[in-house]
């Protein structure tokens, strides 16, 4: 079932640059996913590229010099700024990349959730003892934080989560620990947007990773098909395979572009050596090959 | 101010301020002295067409009257804020830089300095050396460096512990190369700021000192003198004689306080995102 | 022998110790994996090894001698996080020069364009910034280059870009690595041997 569904979706910031001129910086640019329940989807990308910013979109918390485009859909309905407004924090939760998101002058219990025998649940399912009730989030350890951040979402019972970065500055293990929590909340229903720029842990947890570059979607595939490069089907996604350490190491030149600065056509026709006249005219649009999607005119 | 964004909005008031101020200095220097002459003819006129803030019991006019004890004080107020100023500098970044004791010491000659009133103290410098426009210059310049000395070891302590100045250590540079190359362009726009929020105390203090007499001679149309003056005829009704110069006084110092506040946000980094 | 850590002690706070008693050796052309849980002070000893911290015990001896306290550092250390150890007020032409005037191969090599070197770091993206950081270590007076966590933050294809060229210039001139990381496969392609820190530290 598919839960949230996000078409064409442009993000663009009115920002000064040196002087006193304003321009608009786009950041992400005709960006195409679908969540669906039980399935845990990873938008892979480097850090800083703007992904964060798709889960401010979907939550409606997006700064106000924010100029967004594109259609957003909640089981079918359209989602709207008061849509957000009713399912934010219920419905539609969001796990922070840190407990800055929190209020640093309320207690944790407090924050959880108002219903404080759903927060005795969900910290007893965690782990974590009842006196992290009643501390404040700047006491909190980092495995601590981390596990508060997903009680936060859960005690809302949650159908759409979203987990912004979740594991950077954590153990090995830890990592795991909370990637594993998250597979189980997809397992029990519920359907998971993973923002990551940890390509191996996307692998090892998601069921579908979305591969994100110069602020768009390229390509929508199965975790199982970054086992092999011939399951792929975009020329980045195969790049991203080759570049991995535990396949080739091998590095494809040139630099990722911003987002908007390629004006027409593909936006990795620059870097790749499959192009032709019409990738660099008219952007592919997104179609569905071998049970996955992709944004190109010679992905077989 | 349609379509303009807050930036260009701020450099234009900024322009404008400026530009008053320049002018009022100027006006001191560019009207003409007779106009300080006595002339009975003309006493105790109220504000009218001709004499715009009136004439006081000399037949003088207000208006230039005013403008000049405003130049006088800009003159003053400034030259004392830029001593000031560099006093603060150096004091600030010389407890910065210092080993930990000089710091200590430093801080705690500040907090010293501090806790004494300073009118008090200004009063007492400025009549050991004579009163007089030197005095109050040499009493405010002492007086006032303690509030931006502490926010320039703030920046420069800040600055410093930046990895990117210690990674220049690492690249063979200088403590002089790093000081002149990264902390130096870093505290500048704070300083900048902190020495033009300086003029208003300086200014006002300087009034101040000349309306309670220990300040500019009676000779100089200063606007402490001028009020000095007018407090003796308020009784008799001639209100303009405070009201203008005191109204002017206190928005030029407005007017500088907002230049101050503008250039902040004009050279803040942060705020050359948004 | 390039570089002898001897008996390193540390604690931040000088009661509970972080690094209890570490000691080891780099041979010139060595690359060296230090791998170990978060937080356990790989970055610390990452950072006593550079000069920057100094050690409540043992030494650090380089060629036989300790760190010059002058001069450019032998040993460089690259940062995790490029924004911060580049000067935001600096345009990045200047920040390179900082350290020496790299060669335009070099410069090729990294994928850093020529129109960069005029842009301020607030222009540029972390990965981009990170090429600049790399450069800027390399210069010819470099002989060990200690690499905490560098391209963590980066996506693979850039992680593998950098690395391909510090490898290049490495192994061209001899100069040692210290690889900070988490990820195994990394410190299988890049290293010739692996450091456990805990096991170090616990002994």
């Amino acid at each position: 079932m598919k839960a949230l569904e996000v078409k064409n979706l442009s993000i663009s910031f009115n920002r000064y640059q040196k002087g006193l001129k304003k321009k608009d910086l786009k950041v992400i640019s005709n960006l195409n996913i679908s969540l669906y329940e039980g399935q845990i989807l990873a938008i892979a990308g480097s850090s800083g590229s703007g992904k964060s910013l798709l889960a401010h979109a979907i939550l409606g918390i997006l700064p106000k010099n924010a100029k967004v485009e594109g259609t957003m859909l909640w089981y079918g309905e359209p989602l709207t700024l008061s849509l957000q407004k009713k399912l934010r924090g219920k419905e539609l939760a969001l796990v922070p990349q840190s407990i800055t998101y929190l209020d640093p002058i309320k207690r944790v219990g407090k924050q959880i959730s108002e219903d404080q025998s759903k927060v005795t649940a969900v910290l007893k399912r965690y782990d974590l003892s009842e006196k992290i009730k009643r501390l404040y989030p700047f006491e909190l350890s980092g495995g601590m934080a981390r596990r508060v951040l997903l009680a936060t979402a859960v005690a809302g019972n949650a159908k759409v989560i979203i987990a912004d970065e979740p594991t950077p500055g954590l153990s090995k293990e830890l990592a795991e620990t909370a990637m594993s929590h998250f597979r189980e909340l997809a397992d029990q229903g519920a359907a998971v947007l993973l923002i990551t720029h940890d390509l191996d842990l996307a692998l090892r947890y998601a069921d579908r990773i979305a591969v994100f570059y110069a602020g768009t979607t390229v390509e929508i595939a199965k975790a199982s098909d970054f086992e092999r490069e011939e399951l792929l089907r975009h020329p980045y996604s195969r790049a991203l395979w080759n570049a991995m350490p535990q396949n080739n190491f091998k590095s494809t030149p040139g630099v990722q572009p911003y987002a908007g600065s390629i004006e027409s056509g593909c936006v990795f026709a620059p870097r790749c050596n499959l192009k032709t006249l019409e990738c660099t005219q008219t952007t592919p649009p997104m179609r569905i090959l071998r049970d996955g999607e992709v944004c190109c005119y010679h992905a077989t | 101010m349609r379509g303009l964004n807050r930036r260009t909005s701020a450099a234009i008031t900024a322009i404008v301020i400026l530009a008053i101020i320049i002018a009022i200095y100027l006006g001191g220097s560019l009207l003409p002295d007779s106009a300080l002459k006595a002339d009975f003819s003309q006493k105790a006129l109220k504000p009218s067409v001709d004499h715009i803030f009136g004439t006081d019991y000399l037949g003088r006019d207000m208006f230039v009257r005013t403008i000049k004890g405003l130049s006088l004080s800009l003159t003053v107020g400034a030259i004392a804020s830029c001593i000031s100023a560099l006093i603060a500098l150096v004091i600030g970044t010389t407890a910065a830089l210092g080993k930990g004791l000089i710091d200590h010491a430093i801080n705690w000659f500040i907090d010293v300095f501090m806790s004494v009133p300073h009118t008090v103290l200004l009063i007492l410098i400025a009549m050991v050396l004579d009163r007089g426009a030197t005095g109050v210059l040499i009493g405010i310049a002492l007086t006032h460096w303690c509030q931006l000395a502490r926010i320039v070891r703030a920046e420069v302590l800040q600055v410093r512990s930046q990895q990117f100045v210690l990674a220049s250590r690492k690249f063979g540079k200088s403590p002089f190369w790093i000081a002149k190359e990264h902390i130096f362009p870093h505290v500048i726009p704070q300083f900048f700021v902190g020495l033009i929020l300086m003029f208003p105390h300086a200014i006002m203090h300087e009034s101040g000192l000349t309306f309670l007499g220990f300040g500019l001679p009676p000779e100089q149309p200063a606007i402490g003198i001028i009020l000095s003056e007018a407090m003796s005829y308020i009784s008799s009704g001639a209100w303009w004689l405070a009201f203008f110069p005191g109204l002017s006084l206190v928005i030029l110092v407005l007017l500088i306080d907002k230049l101050g506040s503008t250039v902040r946000y004009l050279l803040e980094p942060r705020e050359a995102q948004m | 022998m390039l570089l002898e850590v001897k008996n390193i002690k540390f604690s931040h706070d000088g009661k509970t110790p972080l690094i209890k008693c570490i000691s080891f050796c780099i041979e010139a052309g060595e690359r060296v994996a230090l791998v170990g849980p978060s937080g356990c002070g790989k970055s610390t000893l990452a950072q006593i090894i550079a000069g920057y911290i100094k050690p409540h015990g043992g030494k650090i001896l380089f060629d036989g001698a300790p760190l010059p306290d002058r001069g450019y550092c032998p040993i460089q250390l690259i940062y995790q996080h490029p924004e911060k150890a580049i000067n935001p007020r600096w345009r990045l032409g200047k920040t390179l020069r900082e350290a020496w005037d790299p060669d335009e191969s070099l410069l090729k090599d990294l994928g850093i364009e020529k129109a960069w070197l005029d842009r301020y770091p607030s222009e540029l993206s972390g990965g981009e910034l990170q090429r600049f950081c790399i450069a800027r270590a390399l210069a010819p007076q470099t002989r060990l280059i200690i690499a905490d966590e560098i391209s963590t933050m980066l996506d693979v294809i850039t992680q593998a870009q950098v690395w391909e060229v510090l490898l290049k210039v490495t192994q061209e001139r001899g100069i040692g690595i210290i690889a900070i990381t988490h990820s195994e496969d990394l410190a299988k392609r890049v290293c010739t041997r692996v450091i456990n820190f805990e096991d170090l530290n616990n002994r």
